[in-house]
């Protein structure tokens, strides 16, 4: 693997996880919905570099699908629900900025602990890709533990799938299966977010989770 | 050939048509036709079996495994028939609603016989998916308060386990390709298995604790359980039949098949130890709170918990033995489970309620609902002479022969649980009526059916069936 074009996939793979570091701090939704675009941008730019690197042209469609479908219909969308919903203004109290950092932070350092000495046999580009993606991954779930609201943990679910279709593509020569059904996951998942969001809406007329939380079942 | 398409295109056609219908009546019969349908093809594939493909795949293990769900999914569309005409004449439910309530019921039942049947690591991680947001639909049908939370949060929580399990199937894929090659061939099981020795057993360990909590999250396993009693309180009740019956069954049946891949690798760690550990930690948890449970369908849904618990304890422990009641009890708990739903819908239909507090002496007003209910605690609770307690008296005496010390722990998960049902169930069926006691139009069908399979069981299992299961136990490693 020649040094330059490790060198790009490596940068493009980091950056991504900078991306979804700065997910953690913005507790304003619309510059939330902003990182996640530019989220997936990097992703796609990722992605097609994998393609290069691979001589793999069916990648070009899946970071086609990211760049058409992850970073600018998705974020439309969201920003359409949030300003309809008069989100917009609103600012979202999350753990406190300093610890979810940290923990961000600890759990980049985990997974870089975890992955690189059992990936010692793949080929570096894959090695450092999965690394790095788990990465992702661990703190797309941080993002929704730590937020309550449900536009933003649709925020942290879309981050974790970015962070997947990452692996994914490192895998080198992964069948297109696996591409597809991450495009259609996303797909499905956000025809049944905008479902339930407007539900949402129409019975309580909030998407604050808190206030659904008051309801457990058990005392009825 | 034909019977393995007819898992699949059956179902898959009978959605595309009942989406285009509106007649609630005729939609409910084509659904229970089509699930029938699917059954017979399921049952021809003991007799005549295709070669396995490249996505395609029967085997010994998964015959059982697809027999069972089409059976269950008959059943339960049986079941829904009167239902969901009850909930139509009771205004719960629109006419639009039920339209999109059956298409998706034969979606599911399409993407879990897929997941069954695949041959594909990511063709099996697709169905799992698109069986998982068929249920999602399901279970927020309603769109109360109530529905929606439930939704959510099995969305959310069945997203994340789904994404887990995808990563740790591109791990498995990055074990697999430098002894199998790129492409597709690197993910097809059977291929998987037969070159499992030489994958690198480092990354094949951390793969399967992904899978592991990714399947086992729609497992249901404490402590990712969380999503398990809303979903199955707040749906519909055939889909929370189905849910307990099947849908568990199915991101099991994954998980086993990534336990045969470890099993076939020399140096990945046994995953044994995890099984049994999280088997065991859910069958306690779920057995203490089956205590606090005030809602009846709530209850039953920590029972299946607990129950799968046992089912991956069992599976942990393997050996023949291990193996052997690991598949009797997940075959006993999906007919007795399913049939308590079924009792338990219409129970709740006819009381206008599922708060136990509100529901009395079911023996007295509906007899043989009442009754049907006794005997379907009594059997989930493990009493003789039903089947489960042949499989759980198999699992807690090889595990005594085996290890005293983990037998104790999983006697004590059994008594607990035994004492929670038994309490509750008195509560409900026995004592003067409470509620409503109008006539109710039940479908008594599934729930015998399910209930003298499992009575026979218990007393006598045919021979067949037996060499059938050590069969397969023995594959199982």
């Amino acid at each position: 693997m020649g040094g330059f074009g490790f060198d790009v996939a490596h940068m493009l793979a980091g950056l991504l996880v900078l991306a979804s570091l700065t997910m953690l701090y913005q507790d304003r939704l619309v510059t939330l919905i902003n990182v996640l675009a530019l989220h997936a941008l990097i992703l796609s730019a990722s992605v097609a570099w994998q393609a290069h690197l691979q001589h793999a042209p069916d990648l070009f469609i899946t970071a086609a699908i990211a760049l058409g479908f992850k970073a600018a219909f998705i974020p439309w969308a969201l920003r359409r629900i949030v300003v309809r919903l008069g989100l917009h203004r609103e600012i979202e109290t999350s753990a406190g900025i300093g610890p979810t950092m940290l923990a961000g932070m600890g759990l980049v350092a985990l997974s870089l602990e975890v992955m690189l000495p059992v990936t010692a046999a793949a080929d570096p580009v894959a090695r450092q890709d999965i690394a790095l993606a788990l990465s992702v991954v661990l703190i797309g779930l941080l993002i929704m533990v730590t937020r309550r609201n449900a536009v933003s943990q649709v925020v942290g679910f879309l981050s974790i799938d970015d962070g997947i279709s990452l692996a994914a593509t490192g895998a080198r020569g992964m069948p297109l299966v696996v591409e597809i059904s991450v495009a259609f996951s996303v797909l499905v998942a956000f025809i049944v977010i905008g479902i339930f969001l407007f539900r949402i809406r129409e019975r309580f007329d909030t998407v604050d989770l808190g206030v659904l939380d008051e309801f457990r079942g058990e005392r009825r | 050939m034909i019977g393995l398409l007819g898992t699949l295109v059956v179902p898959l056609l009978a959605a595309a048509f009942l989406a285009t219908q509106s007649d609630y009546v005729l939609s409910a019969r084509v659904n229970a036709t089509a699930s029938g349908l699917a059954f017979l093809s399921a049952l021809s594939l003991f007799f005549v079996r295709p070669a396995p493909g490249t996505f395609l795949l029967v085997d010994d293990l998964n015959v059982v495994f697809i027999v069972l769900n089409t059976f269950v999914g008959t059943t339960a569309s049986l079941f829904s028939a009167s239902y969901i005409g009850h909930e139509i004449e009771t205004g719960r439910l629109t006419r639009g609603y039920v339209r999109f309530y059956h298409a998706m019921f034969q979606v599911m039942m399409f993407g879990m016989n897929l997941a069954l049947v695949a041959n594909d690591i990511g063709v099996m991680w697709v169905a799992v998916e698109l069986a998982t947001l068929s249920t999602v639909m399901m279970v927020g049908i309603y769109r109360t308060r109530a529905a929606l939370e439930a939704a959510w949060k099995y969305f959310i929580l069945g997203s994340v386990g789904i994404a887990l399990a995808l990563f740790g199937t591109i791990l498995v894929y990055l074990a697999a390709r430098p002894e199998v090659g790129e492409g597709l061939r690197a993910m097809e099981w059977t291929v998987l298995v037969a070159h499992a020795r030489g994958f690198d057993p480092a990354l094949l360990n951390v793969a399967f604790v992904f899978l592991l909590l990714g399947y086992g999250t729609k497992v249901g396993l404490a402590p990712m359980h969380a999503w398990l009693p809303d979903a199955h309180a707040e749906g519909p009740t055939p889909i929370s039949a189905v849910l307990s019956g099947l849908l568990l069954n199915v991101a099991l049946y994954a998980l086993l098949r990534f336990k045969m891949l470890m099993a076939a690798c020399p140096g990945a760690i046994a995953p044994g130890p995890l099984m049994v550990g999280l088997g065991l930690l859910s069958l306690i948890f779920a057995a203490f709170m089956l205590y606090r449970r005030r809602d009846i369908k709530r209850l039953f849904a920590y029972s299946s918990i607990e129950h799968m618990g046992i089912i991956v304890f069992s599976f942990g422990m393997a050996g023949p033995l291990g193996n052997f009641a690991g598949l009797l009890q997940m075959t006993m708990h999906s007919l007795t489970k399913s049939a308590i739903f079924f009792t338990v819908g219409h129970v709740a239909q006819v009381k206008g309620t599922q708060r136990m507090s509100e529901i009395g002496g079911l023996t007295e007003s509906h007899p043989l609902l009442g009754w049907g209910l006794v005997a379907g605690v009594a059997a989930i609770a493990g009493l003789p002479p039903f089947g489960v307690f042949t499989s759980e008296f198999l699992i807690v005496s090889s595990t005594f022969a085996r290890d005293p010390l983990l037998a104790l722990a999983l006697v004590f998960g059994l008594l607990l649980a035994f004492g929670a049902l038994l309490l509750r169930v008195t509560q409900v069926a026995f004592g003067s009526p409470r509620g409503p006691v109008g006539p109710v139009g039940a479908s008594y069908v599934p729930i015998v059916a399910h209930l003298s399979l499992v009575l026979i069981a218990g007393i006598w299992l045919p021979g067949p069936l037996v060499a059938w299961f050590q069969h397969v136990a023995k594959l199982l490693g």
